[in-house]
């Protein structure tokens, strides 16, 4: 006999967790699948060897074009980012892109999605930062931004400050319990209420039922995940998509053959949240000499390995009377090696740029690098093409690195937000001698976006959005798709606050839907406790 | 750890060079082309990294280490370069061509730039983030790469802690239409 629930959740990450948490508070019994792992704690380690938690709950897509990083573990990205927490400014919400019209549902706009990024706000701790908080090389980009007349800005975050070591190791999962990702907040609150949550189950296909829908899953290896050992169905009358902007339309395309067509809009209109970095390897001497930095050692900066994540943004550009394309904010931002050095390209090379003699050299830099990533406005010119056998990807690496359907062709408009904040960048940093500045190479693995969007989206017209204002997916009633994939389109910030929000938003419609099909379940907008232990969790 | 043959080791062992150029391991050092000072990514650990099946590439390097020799001989062949050592032809080429064939294979619309750009990013990864070892006893060892970029060490525990993080004061002003939570207005 198969197995059902009220709700079925595909992804544990801030789409899947809040759904989980409200439905189960509600009453509904809910199951959560997610395809990677369930680490806590002392499960996150800080090494690079294959394998390790930074492998596991990592995951790097390589598109046509495009290259997607995202999170592969109970509660998704929030476990591998960087914790930054802005709000989307107001113009955002006014986008056309390139449809003629506004992105956004009539019903969304800044003053409409306020009260929701307030809950949320609440339940994920948002703080802000002191400027004791901020890392030597956010002081550095604030100093830099200073001198060339700009503000900046510690952004709000969602980390335990005093737990927190500056170890820069927040991709491979936070060992000291300081970033508040999901498994401190809205997990714990939905398994408390009676969720379950399965790792290492990847969700396939949907199917229909007389009644509702047929969730089908395979079981990953927990080792090595191009392995899968067997699989199972699950039916429910809710199924709520959440496996991330690179996952969701993959698994709406499968499904397509039992479901039937699926809107225009699923796998289309994919946006890399317009996202790009570059790498300035700084002149000590002219830090000391210029803006006057001393770390009080003898050193003026030497700290790239410092830190957690982004600490300080530009927001100059973030100017509503400017035209499309042209708005953007600047954040300094870690990355580790591996990914944050493969791609950075040594200034004034002789031969090539991302690897060799001249590459080695600036290897040798590392220390003195500050790396600048730009969230600029694209044109949503992402297609994904016909699905992989199983997943979204056909898997490469035992774990992390796979080979995707995206393909990413930038249009004139992204390129132009592109080569207007490298100018900002290179204007800010290369002033007086401070730095020297590349942006990253797209010659390798396309662009490259931690912060897929808009795959599924929401919208007003059926033509370009594939679900409702509702979050329900068009012409399938009864699935709802509330990750990164219903965003419309590029933010020009970190996007993690805005899909919580859309999904705090989204439950009151998704409670009703499950009224409507025989599911007991109210919505009281109760907040999850915050939990500051991860013992329930493992 | 897969075997591979002497020809196909020199042959993988001259392209990681190519990537992370360092100096020859010993004087007849032939796949190591000695380009740049320091080791690169030969002595970082790329064959070992390469021939970690958890990578994904370990089947198919003897696929690419004989494809890139058939390119390397079209490429010698196109320049005239003659070819007399007896050694496969990508690690007879010189530095700099191996760098100009490289290039040429890593280049947005090579049909088969995809395993290349495999082949580079672990040969990168084995010099700048020793993805074969624990990190702690890649540092414990000196690994060359780690070593290089000034990698700090970690605590006992190996565990990183930056006790000192913070300049510790005010360093610009804020956007005027920051709202009191801290967001863009």
């Amino acid at each position: 006999m198969i197995e059902s629930t009220d709700v079925l959740v595909i992804g544990s990450g801030f789409g899947g967790a809040i759904t989980a948490y409200h439905l189960a508070a509600g009453g509904a019994n809910v199951v959560v699948l997610e395809r990677g792992p369930w680490l806590a704690g002392a499960d996150f380690e800080h090494d690079y060897l294959l394998g390790s938690s930074y492998t596991r709950v990592f995951d790097f897509v390589a598109g046509d074009g495009m290259s997607v990083l995202s999170g592969n573990c109970v509660g998704g990205g929030s476990v591998v980012y960087f914790a930054a927490l802005p709000r989307a400014p107001r113009f955002v919400f006014e986008r056309q892109g390139s449809i003629g019209r506004r992105m956004w549902p009539a019903s969304i706009s800044r003053e409409t999605l306020d009260p929701w990024y307030d809950r949320v706000s609440e339940s994920l701790q948002v703080e802000q930062q002191t400027w004791d908080d901020v890392s030597y090389a956010g002081g550095l980009w604030a100093a830099a931004c200073d001198h060339a007349g700009r503000t900046a800005n510690p952004v709000p975050v969602g980390i335990d400050r005093a737990k927190c070591t500056n170890c820069n190791w927040m991709m491979a999962g936070c060992r000291f319990d300081a970033k508040r990702s999901l498994l401190f907040n809205y997990l714990p609150a939905a398994l408390s209420h009676g969720a379950q949550i399965r790792p290492l189950h990847e969700v396939q296909r949907i199917s229909r039922t007389d009644t509702g829908y047929r969730v089908h899953y395979n079981l990953v290896d927990e080792e090595d995940y191009r392995i899968h050992h067997g699989g199972g169905e699950i039916d429910a009358a809710i199924v709520v998509l959440a496996a991330g902007a690179g996952a969701t339309p993959v698994i709406l395309q499968r499904s397509a053959e039992q479901l039937g067509p699926m809107p225009d809009a699923v796998g289309r209109y994919f946006s890399g949240n317009g996202e790009r970095l570059n790498t300035a390897v700084v002149n000590e001497q002219r830090v000391r000499e210029v803006l006057g930095l001393s770390r009080g050692d003898g050193l003026a900066y030497e700290a790239n390995q410092i830190g957690k994540g982004p600490m300080v943004a530009n927001w100059d550009r973030l100017d509503g009377s400017l035209p499309e394309y042209s708005r953007f904010s600047l954040e300094q931002l870690y990355f580790p090696p591996g990914l944050g050095t493969i791609l950075a390209q040594a200034a004034d090379a002789t031969g090539p740029t991302w690897f060799g003699v001249d590459k080695k050299e600036m290897l040798a830099r590392w220390k003195s690098w500050l790396i600048i990533f730009q969230m600029t406005e694209d044109d949503n010119e992402g297609v994904f093409g016909p699905p992989p056998p199983t997943g979204n990807a056909y898997r490469i690496s035992q774990q992390m690195l796979g080979r995707g359907s995206l393909r990413y062709d930038p249009t004139p408009n992204t390129l132009r937000g592109w080569a207007e904040a490298d100018a900002e960048v290179k204007d800010i940093l290369e002033r007086d001698g401070l730095a020297k500045v590349t942006p990253w190479t797209n010659d390798v693995v396309g662009a490259y976006t931690v912060h897929p969007l808009a795959s599924c989206r929401i919208g007003d017209d059926p033509k370009t959005s594939a679900l409702d204002d509702r979050h329900e997916l068009r012409g399938h009633p009864g699935i709802f798709v509330t990750d990164g994939s219903a965003v419309p389109g590029a933010l020009t910030v970190n996007p993690a606050l805005t899909i919580s929000a859309l999904a705090e938003r989204a439950i009151p419609g998704i409670v009703a839907a499950a009224r409507e099909r025989g599911v007991n379940v109210e919505y009281d907008g109760t907040l999850p406790v915050s939990s500051t232990k991860t013992g329930a969790l493992s | 750890m897969a075997h591979l043959n002497t020809a196909r080791t020199l042959t993988l062992e001259a392209f990681a060079d190519t990537i992370i150029p360092g100096e020859k391991r010993f004087d007849d050092d032939v796949a190591i082309a000695g380009a740049a000072p320091g080791p690169g990514a030969v002595a970082a650990g790329a064959m070992e990294l390469l021939q970690t099946p958890a990578t994904g590439v370990t089947a198919g390097l003897e696929h690419l280490a004989d494809a890139l020799n058939g390119h390397a001989q079209a490429y010698a062949t196109e320049l005239g370069i003659t070819l007399r050592q007896p050694v496969p032809p990508f690690v007879e080429l010189s530095f700099a061509d191996r760098t100009a064939l490289v290039q040429r294979l890593l280049t947005p619309g090579h049909p088969e730039k995809e395993g290349w750009v495999l082949l580079a990013l672990f040969s990168n990864m084995a010099y700048d983030s020793a993805a074969h070892m624990h990190t702690t006893d890649a540092i414990a060892a000196g690994h060359p790469g780690l070593l290089a970029m000034g990698f700090s060490k970690p605590d006992v525990d190996g565990l990183w802690r930056f006790r000192e993080h913070s300049y510790g004061r005010p360093l610009a002003r804020r956007h005027p239409d920051t709202t009191p939570s801290g967001s863009p207005a």
